[in-house]
Parts: C-alpha cells; sequence; structure tokens
C-alpha cells in the first residue's frame, strides 16, 4: 500500500508543477508576470532625498501639494520617443509632470524634447545616474506617481501607454487629488 | 515551390506519425504479428518524410528564399554558405523541425537496427516513439510552422544573430538536440516494457546501447555549449548556472544515472521501478527544457520565442506525454517485481549510491532552478538564484560520489569486501592526498578538494584496469593477454571515469586563473600570469557581413615569443550587433586568452587571461563520448533475443 | 502590443555597449579591497543583462553598481553593508544567492532533503526485497551432500 502512494508522487509532482506553469503562462499573457521584472522598493515609501540641477531642477522636497508624476527619459532612449505623445496628452490635462533626464548631454536633452515635444513642468538632470539607481531605476523609461505627501505610489517600467494611464494612473490621480 | 513541398512532407509526416503511433501499439496489444510488424516501415517512412521537409527548409536558406518568412527573419544574402546551412536550427521553428527529424530518426534507427529485439517489444518501442513524435510534429504544422511565406518579398533578410554565426555554435544545437531526443529511446523502451507488464535482465541489456548513445551526444552538446560561452562572451567563464544550462544538466544528470541503473537490471534484476523512472524522468526532462526555454517564462539569455501562446500548446503537449508516462508507471510499476538480492556493500549497493547521489543533485538543480518562479508565483516574492547557491550546495553532493566512483567498479558484485576494495586503491589514495598537500598552499579549499577528487578518478580508473588485469600479480604477458581480452565496456567505462576526472582538474585549475584589465598603447607590454603581453598594433579588418577592428598581441615569456594573438570586436550591420571575439591560444595546458574592448586615447582596453589546464574541461568530456562510444561497440549488447523456431514452417 | 514594449524596452536595455570590457582605471588601488569587491560583486545581479553578475556584465548599469560597490568597500563598509545597500534599492531579486530566511528554508533545505528521500526509498525498497535464506546449518549441509551425490 505504501509502496503504490510512493509511486504516484512522481505523477502528482508533475500535475501541480504542470498546474504552475499554467498559471505562469496564463498571467504571463495577462502580463501579471513577468520573470525579467524588478519590482520596485520605494512603493508606498517617501521618496528618496535627492536635489539635482537642470533647468530649472528640482529637488524631493519639491514633489509636494499635489500628485506629481516624475518620469526618467534620455534623448538616447527610442522607447521614450513612443511615449512622448501620451506625456503630452497628460500635460494637456493638467497633469503635472516633472522630468529627470537620465545620463544624458543637456543640449541632447533640449534636442529631444524640441523634436518630441516637451511635456515637463520642471526637468531635472541626473547625470551620473546616482539618483536613478536610490530610486531603483534600472532603464528608462520610468514613470512614476507620488502623491501631494511626499509617498510613492505607482511606478511603470518602458514606455508609457495610454492603457497603462487609464487602468493604473489615472484612478490614483483621481485618489490622490 | 520547394517550400509548398517542404510543408507537404510536414503534413505527410504527421500523418503516417499517427500511423505509427496507433498501429503498431493496437498490433502489440492483439498480439497481431503482421501489424506489429508494420512498424519499422512507418518509421522508416516518417524519417523520410520529416527528412524531405528539413532539406527542403534547408535548401530555402541555401538559396536565399526571402519568400519564406522564416528565411526572410533569420538569415541574409552576405552571410557565408556555412551558416545558412546552419542557420536552418538556429531559430525557433527551425529547431522544433529539427527535433521532429531527430526523434523520427530514432524512430528508424529502432526500425533498422531493432533487429535483435523480439517483435513486440520493438512495436511498442516504435509506437511510443510515433506518439510522442507526432505530438512534436503537430505543433510545428499548426503553430510553428517553418513554411510560412512572406508576400512580397524582403530584398534582404534580417540575418542570423551574429552570436550565431560561429562554428562551434553552430554544431552545438544539432549535437546537444541529438542527445534530448535520443532519450526518447530508453523512455518508449520503459513505456513499452510498462505497457507489456515486466521487464527482465534482457531489457536492462537492449536499453543499453540507446542510452549510451543519446548520453554520449548529449555530453558532447553540453560541453560544446560550455565551450563556445568561454571563448566567444569573452569573460573566461564557462558554466553560468543560467535556468537553460540547468535545464540541459538535468537530463544529463539522470542519464548518467539510467546508465548505471540499467546495469544492475541486467546483472540482478533488481532496481527495475528505479530504472524505469529513471528512463521517463530523463526525456521528460529534456521535454520540460524544450518547453521552458520557448514559453518566456525562464529568465535567461538563451531563450528564445517568448511565445505565451506557444507555450500553452507545449505545456499541454508535455502533459499528456510526461503525465501519461507518469500515471501508467504509477499503475503498472508494482507489476515489476525484483527478484535479485545484493549486500548493502556491493557494486550494485555502489551503484545505488550513485543513484540516489546523482537525483539528490538533479532535485537541488530543480530546486534552485524552479524557485524563483513558484516563489513569484506562490509568494509574491521575487528572488533570484544564481551561481553561488549552485556552487554550495551542488559540490557538497559531488564530492561523495567522486569518492564512490573509484571504488565502486572494484567493489565484487552482489556481495564485496569493503576493505579489500580500498586496499586496491591505496596508492590511489596516497597520490591524491599528496595533491591535496600540495594544493593546499596555492589554492583554496574547494578547488583543492576537486584536484584531489580528480587525482583519485582518473588514478583510480587506472586501478580498475590494473585489478581486471590482475597487474604486478600474474606475470606480464599474461596482463598484457587480459587487457587485450578486456570487453570494451571495460574500456568505456575506464576511460569515461577518467575523462570525469580530466574536466574536474580543468574545472579545479580555473581558480588558478590568472587575469587582468590593462589600457595599452601600441607599443606597451604588461605582465600577465608570467608572460609578457606586448599590444603591437591596432587595425580594421572587414569580413562578409561585418567590419570589425582588431589588435595584434605578441605574447612571450623569458624573451622568446610564445603566440601572437589577434582579438576583435566586430560590427554586424544588418542587425546592429558588435560581438567580441577573443583569441585563445592553447597548449593543451593553459590557455592564453585576449579580449579586446574600448578604445581610448590612443590605447586599448584589454583583458588577459592565463588560464592553466582549462582545455582539459572540454577535453575530459570529449574523453568522457569516446568511452561511452568504445562501450558502445561492445559486442555483448548485440546479443539478440532468443527466438522460437516457427513450428511446422518446414511443411510446404 | 505590451509584448511589442517591452521587447523595445528589452532592446534599449540591451542596446549598450553590452559587450564592452571594463575598464582598467575602475579597480581599487588596494588588491585587498579590490578583491573584496570583486566578490562582493559576483554575489550580485545585472538587472540589464540579468543572467550575469555586475562584474561579468558590459552594461552602464552594472558599471555603476560597481563603482558603488568600490565606493562603498573604500569607505569600509561590510560586505552585508554593500549588499544590504542594494537591497534597499533593488529588493531581494539583485542577490544571485538568495538570503536564507523563512521563504528559501526549502531552497538551502534542499540538498539534505534529497539525500534524506534518496536515502529513505532505498531503504523502504530493500525491506520490501525478499532477503536471502539463512546459511545452512553443518547438518543441513550434510545432507544436501548426500542427496547431491546420489
Amino acid at each position: 500500500m505504501n509502496r503504490r502512494i510512493l509511486l504516484m508522487v512522481p505523477f502528482a509532482g508533475v500535475l501541480v508543477a504542470g498546474a504552475g506553469f499554467l498559471a505562469m503562462l496564463e498571467r504571463e499573457q495577462e502580463g501579471t508576470f513577468d520573470p525579467r521584472a524588478v519590482p520596485s522598493q520605494i512603493i508606498n515609501k517617501p521618496v528618496p532625498p535627492f536635489d539635482l540641477p537642470g533647468s530649472p531642477g528640482f529637488s524631493s522636497t519639491d514633489l509636494r501639494g499635489r500628485p506629481i508624476v516624475v518620469n526618467f527619459f534620455a534623448s538616447w532612449c527610442i522607447p521614450c520617443v513612443e511615449e512622448a505623445p501620451v506625456l503630452m496628452a497628460l500635460k494637456a490635462q493638467g497633469v503635472p509632470i516633472y522630468g529627470i533626464a537620465y545620463k544624458d548631454k543637456p543640449d541632447a536633452t533640449a534636442a529631444f524634447l524640441a523634436r518630441n515635444g516637451d511635456p515637463y513642468e520642471r526637468l531635472a538632470r541626473d547625470e551620473p545616474g546616482r539618483v536613478a539607481i536610490d530610486w531603483g531605476v534600472y532603464g528608462v523609461p520610468e514613470t512614476y506617481l507620488i502623491d501631494p505627501q511626499g509617498i510613492v505610489r505607482w511606478r511603470h517600467v518602458g514606455p508609457l501607454t495610454q492603457d497603462a494611464v487609464t487602468a493604473g494612473l489615472q484612478p490614483l490621480l483621481r485618489r490622490y487629488a | 515551390m520547394i517550400p509548398e513541398l517542404g510543408h507537404f512532407a510536414l503534413a505527410l509526416g504527421v500523418a503516417l506519425g499517427f500511423a505509427q503511433a496507433i498501429i503498431p501499439l493496437w498490433g502489440a496489444h492483439r498480439r497481431d504479428i503482421r501489424l506489429m510488424q508494420a512498424a519499422p516501415a512507418l518509421a522508416l517512412g516518417q524519417f523520410f518524410a520529416i527528412a524531405a521537409s528539413f532539406a527542403c527548409l534547408a535548401w530555402s536558406n541555401v538559396v536565399s528564399d526571402f519568400s519564406v518568412l522564416n528565411v526572410a527573419e533569420n538569415s541574409n544574402s552576405l552571410e557565408p554558405l556555412v551558416y545558412k546551412i546552419t542557420g536552418t536550427w538556429g531559430n525557433h521553428e527551425g529547431s522544433i523541425l529539427f527535433w521532429c527529424l531527430i526523434l523520427t530518426l530514432c524512430g528508424a534507427a529502432v526500425a533498422a537496427f531493432g533487429g535483435n529485439l523480439p517483435s513486440s517489444l520493438r512495436a511498442r518501442v516504435i509506437g511510443v516513439l510515433g506518439l510522442a513524435g507526432v505530438g512534436f510534429q503537430l505543433f510545428c504544422l499548426l503553430a510553428s510552422d517553418p513554411f510560412v511565406r512572406l508576400w512580397p518579398p524582403p530584398v534582404d533578410g534580417r540575418d542570423l544573430n551574429p552570436l550565431l554565426q560561429d562554428p562551434g555554435l553552430a554544431m552545438h544545437p544539432p549535437i546537444l538536440y541529438t542527445g534530448y531526443v535520443g532519450f526518447a529511446v530508453p523512455f518508449a523502451f520503459a513505456v513499452a516494457a510498462l505497457l507489456e507488464g515486466r521487464i527482465d535482465a534482457a531489457w536492462g541489456r537492449w536499453v543499453r546501447p540507446w542510452t549510451l548513445a543519446a548520453w554520449c551526444f548529449l555530453t558532447g552538446g553540453i560541453a560544446l555549449g560550455s565551450w563556445w560561452a568561454y571563448y566567444e562572451l569573452g569573460w573566461g567563464g564557462f558554466w553560468f548556472w543560467d535556468p537553460v544550462e540547468n535545464a540541459s544538466l538535468l537530463p544529463w544528470l539522470t542519464g548518467t544515472a539510467l546508465l548505471h541503473s540499467a546495469l544492475v537490471v541486467e546483472k540482478r534484476e533488481a532496481l527495475k521501478v528505479w530504472t524505469v523512472l529513471l528512463a521517463i524522468g530523463t526525456f521528460s526532462f529534456s521535454l520540460s527544457g524544450t518547453f521552458l526555454v520557448r514559453s518566456g517564462i525562464l529568465n535567461s539569455v538563451h531563450a528564445f520565442a517568448n511565445d505565451p501562446a506557444r507555450g500553452v500548446f507545449i505545456l499541454a503537449l508535455l502533459g499528456l506525454v510526461i503525465g501519461g508516462s507518469l500515471l501508467l508507471f504509477a499503475l503498472r510499476a508494482p507489476m515489476l517485481s525484483a527478484t535479485g538480492i545484493f549486500a548493502p556493500v556491493s557494486r550494485e549497493g555502489a551503484l545505488v549510491l550513485n543513484n540516489i547521489l546523482l537525483c539528490s543533485i538533479t532535485a537541488v538543480v530543480t530546486t534552485g532552478t524552479m524557485y524563483p518562479l513558484f516563489a513569484e508565483l506562490l509568494l509574491g516574492e521575487k528572488l533570484s538564484v544564481g551561481a553561488p547557491f549552485f556552487n554550495a550546495t551542488v559540490f557538497p553532493l559531488a564530492v561523495p560520489l567522486f569518492a564512490a566512483m573509484s571504488v565502486g567498479p572494484v567493489l565484487s558484485w552482489k556481495r564485496a569486501d569493503l576493505g579489500a576494495a580500498l586496499m586496491k586503491l591505496w596508492w590511489a589514495a596516497l597520490v591524491a592526498a599528496v595533491v591535496a598537500l600540495v594544493m593546499a598552499t596555492r589554492a583554496r579549499l574547494l578547488p583543492d578538494l576537486a584536484m584531489a577528487a580528480s587525482a583519485w578518478l582518473i588514478l583510480g580508473a587506472f586501478a580498475d584496469i590494473a585489478e581486471r588485469t590482475r597487474l604486478f600479480r600474474i606475470p606480464l604477458a599474461a596482463s598484457g593477454r587480459r587487457l587485450i581480452g578486456l570487453s570494451r565496456s571495460s574500456f568505456g567505462t575506464v576511460i569515461a571515469h577518467a575523462g570525469l576526472g580530466v574536466t574536474v582538474a580543468g574545472i579545479a585549475a580555473m581558480s588558478l586563473a590568472s587575469s587582468s584589465i590593462v589600457l595599452l598603447k601600441p607599443g606597451q607590454v604588461a605582465h600577465v600570469g608570467g608572460y609578457d603581453w606586448q599590444l603591437a598594433d591596432l587595425h580594421d579588418v572587414a569580413g562578409p557581413n561585418y567590419m570589425a577592428r582588431a589588435a595584434t598581441i605578441r605574447v612571450s615569456r623569458a624573451g622568446s615569443l610564445v603566440t601572437i594573438l589577434a582579438p576583435e570586436r566586430r560590427n554586424f550591420p544588418v542587425q546592429q550587433i558588435t560581438t567580441t571575439e577573443a583569441k585563445i591560444s592553447t597548449n593543451g595546458l593553459r590557455d592564453l586568452y585576449a579580449v579586446l574592448g574600448d578604445e581610448r586615447d590612443g590605447g586599448a582596453v584589454l583583458r588577459l587571461h592565463v588560464n592553466p589546464l582549462a582545455p582539459w574541461i572540454w577535453f575530459g568530456a570529449l574523453i568522457m563520448a569516446i568511452g561511452g562510444a568504445i562501450s558502445l561497440a561492445d559486442r555483448r549488447l548485440r546479443v539478440g533475443a532468443p527466438t522460437r523456431k516457427p513450428v511446422g514452417a518446414v511443411a510446404a | 502590443m505590451i509584448r511589442l514594449a517591452l521587447a523595445l524596452v528589452a532592446f534599449l536595455l540591451l542596446a549598450g555597449p553590452a559587450f564592452a570590457i571594463s575598464d582598467p582605471s575602475e579597480a581599487l588601488p588596494n588588491p585587498q579591497q579590490e578583491a573584496r569587491a570583486v566578490a562582493i560583486g559576483r554575489q550580485l545581479r545585472c538587472l540589464v543583462c540579468q543572467n550575469e553578475s555586475i562584474e561579468d556584465s558590459g552594461a552602464d548599469l552594472a558599471r555603476d553598481l560597481r563603482h558603488i560597490v568600490r565606493q562603498q568597500v573604500a569607505e569600509g563598509k561590510t560586505n552585508r553593508q554593500v549588499i544590504d545597500w542594494l537591497v534597499a534599492r533593488y529588493g531581494n531579486f539583485v542577490r544571485l544567492r538568495p538570503p536564507f530566511e523563512p521563504s528559501t528554508y526549502l531552497l538551502w533545505g534542499s540538498p539534505v532533503l534529497a539525500l534524506a528521500a534518496g536515502a529513505g526509498v532505498a531503504f523502504f525498497a530493500r525491506r520490501s526485497r525478499p532477503t536471502a535464506p539463512p546459511p545452512l546449518s553443518a547438518a543441513e549441509q550434510q545432507r544436501l551432500r548426500q542427496i547431491l551425490d546420489t
């Protein structure tokens, strides 16, 4: 009897594993399972303190009083071109967007904004990229939502899409307005 | 026209596959000799159909027919001819078709060389191979069709990934896949035995050559992949415990256990259940590896075709094949009864220990590879498990395995005297201890132990031969006669075990490697690892489909020139990728390794390595494969099954 | 669409000098500190080329992280502190050597568990195997010889 149970173990194990893989595949198609994604460590935590130069530049203490979208981008970043229209649309709706140019030269950044539109209320530059590391950024573009108390509430990795805005950003903007 | 013929041949193959799956199994079930004897013909027919299909795809690649989507995405007119051919299997669709090709080749091989098998077993084996094959062919035809047309055809193709335009990596997939898929034959043997309801000593003998053949190819394929990583990727590493690498190691570990376990089935008619489970398990790992690489679930540099939709199809296929066979195992295994008995201390006992250790290593590698996926799924936690984990957990299990590997072959069957056996190895132990002491001053504990283990393995292999030829205990001439009379299996065993020792030595010696990153201007010299490296010049090189920048490095030692290395950085304009071509000079005992990096301030950044015994890592794998091949040639493996003389056949 | 976007991001992240080797000027002047920095770096995953450590990867982010590791080692931080600093920003995913905590007990315990399971199965199987009959006594051996000789 014991022997029979033991012999069933491999089959049972494979069934469990198979169910697990099926769940992973389904979630991968939905977008909720991504083995390559690095989850953010600062969600629901205060913005890491920083003070960046730029035109005019800004610091962590400026991210207060109203919900602000912070967008890490660079002129050498191809998906950033893709998300420019979405950011411009957000700007048109009156959403304040602060931009941080990651590892970029100021004239290259200016040229990029001239070509693709400038959605930023304020622009800072993080040439060494250290502030981005404090935020846990691992590539550009990345977009964050900061609430009026200066707490990070949302992050989007990759170019911002209209779907992400509608499903993720807008509800939070309404919540923290 | 040709792609359509290929497409038709593929569909024909599927149809024949269904026939091959159903008819022989039905025939074996009904003991209908005619249906059973249809098996070889069906297997051969299916092989020719799939081979024709593959040939059509290869032809489309060779003539650069960009109206075929697969060719347009993965080839280019400027590509050298050899890479046009090897690019046939260098992408998802082509590699699946290649899988199907090897699977049908296995069926054809059983048809052609399985004449010594009783017809019901052969019919069942071919039938099961057909079942496994037809699933993959359907997947190919329905979800990964390489013959899809692209209209209008582009002027030129997207080019093969430059990393794949390399001799080592071109040959790595075919050899590796032959190994993976080759284990379908022992799998089929195991399922056939479960269907038949019995396993006997003869089964153990029949399954061995097929297992050996697959094992040789898998060993070669893995070694080739590792060697490619070493010379291509530029930092001298050769194994990263990357999930896809682990996926290839798992069937190798269980395949090795299977090889040894089958011996006990043959000698003692014991360990039947274990052996059958290993046979099913090895092929299951092969299949799972295929799934994981193509599903997008695994986080790996290797993973291609990240397509969850295809992943579901393959998962379903896997569920049927693996789940079905394991269910059959659970239901039928109790019918397999062991008859032989042996003492715990005996060669059989050593083989059981071998099984336990190899399977434990398999379990650890599987756990480490799957853990991040399941932790994220079930706990929502994002973890990663990398080389530090595997090195820390696998090595403690490998050490007792190495220790036992030299003792096992000198133990006698059924009941052995451990003390006497160890005495036969006293000189191997002595040399190993000396090596450990010598290394203790120059290396850390782990490499030190590994070197000692390597000496133990190599000398233990010699001790095995010395024992069989009664060296120094009988006149030398008599020993010589015994040596010549030894079976090829014995030679194979000894050579393969020694080969592993050679590989372990190579791996241990990498801890003694010296490397340095330097910025040199032309004319300047760097001193690394006891050699003087002088950058002679930097110049441009043009290739067929790339532009490159090359450095000429003169390497000398004590004033005399040893070699000249010319590493390159190649830029492939079509795919916009830059690859580094490290240059290696080897003399069999050490590698001199140079990589060219960025150029700055009139000079170039160079990464220079001296790797002692590095070539032994792959040399050892080659030796293991040769040992396996020699075992394969053993005459005893071709003994046929006794057949009854047909009574009354003489009557006219 | 999301897949395409992710692919684009991946392309972007990989399109950097993915095959550049690191710079000699990066190394710390003190060889022991450099060795410690390399040892720490080998345990940290590059988040861009994800199956390499930051020591081996040519990505920009890896280079930045190497600088940070060396900076902190030169300041005298312990290995633990350096790794914790990075984990605070990127999570446990950045560790190639998983932490030893309740969620990973099963992982780190797997070698022992596997061995125990294997040994258990082998032992179990031995118990149910037909045992050899006990050796013959002298009287029984005598009888056997008589039977065989007739």
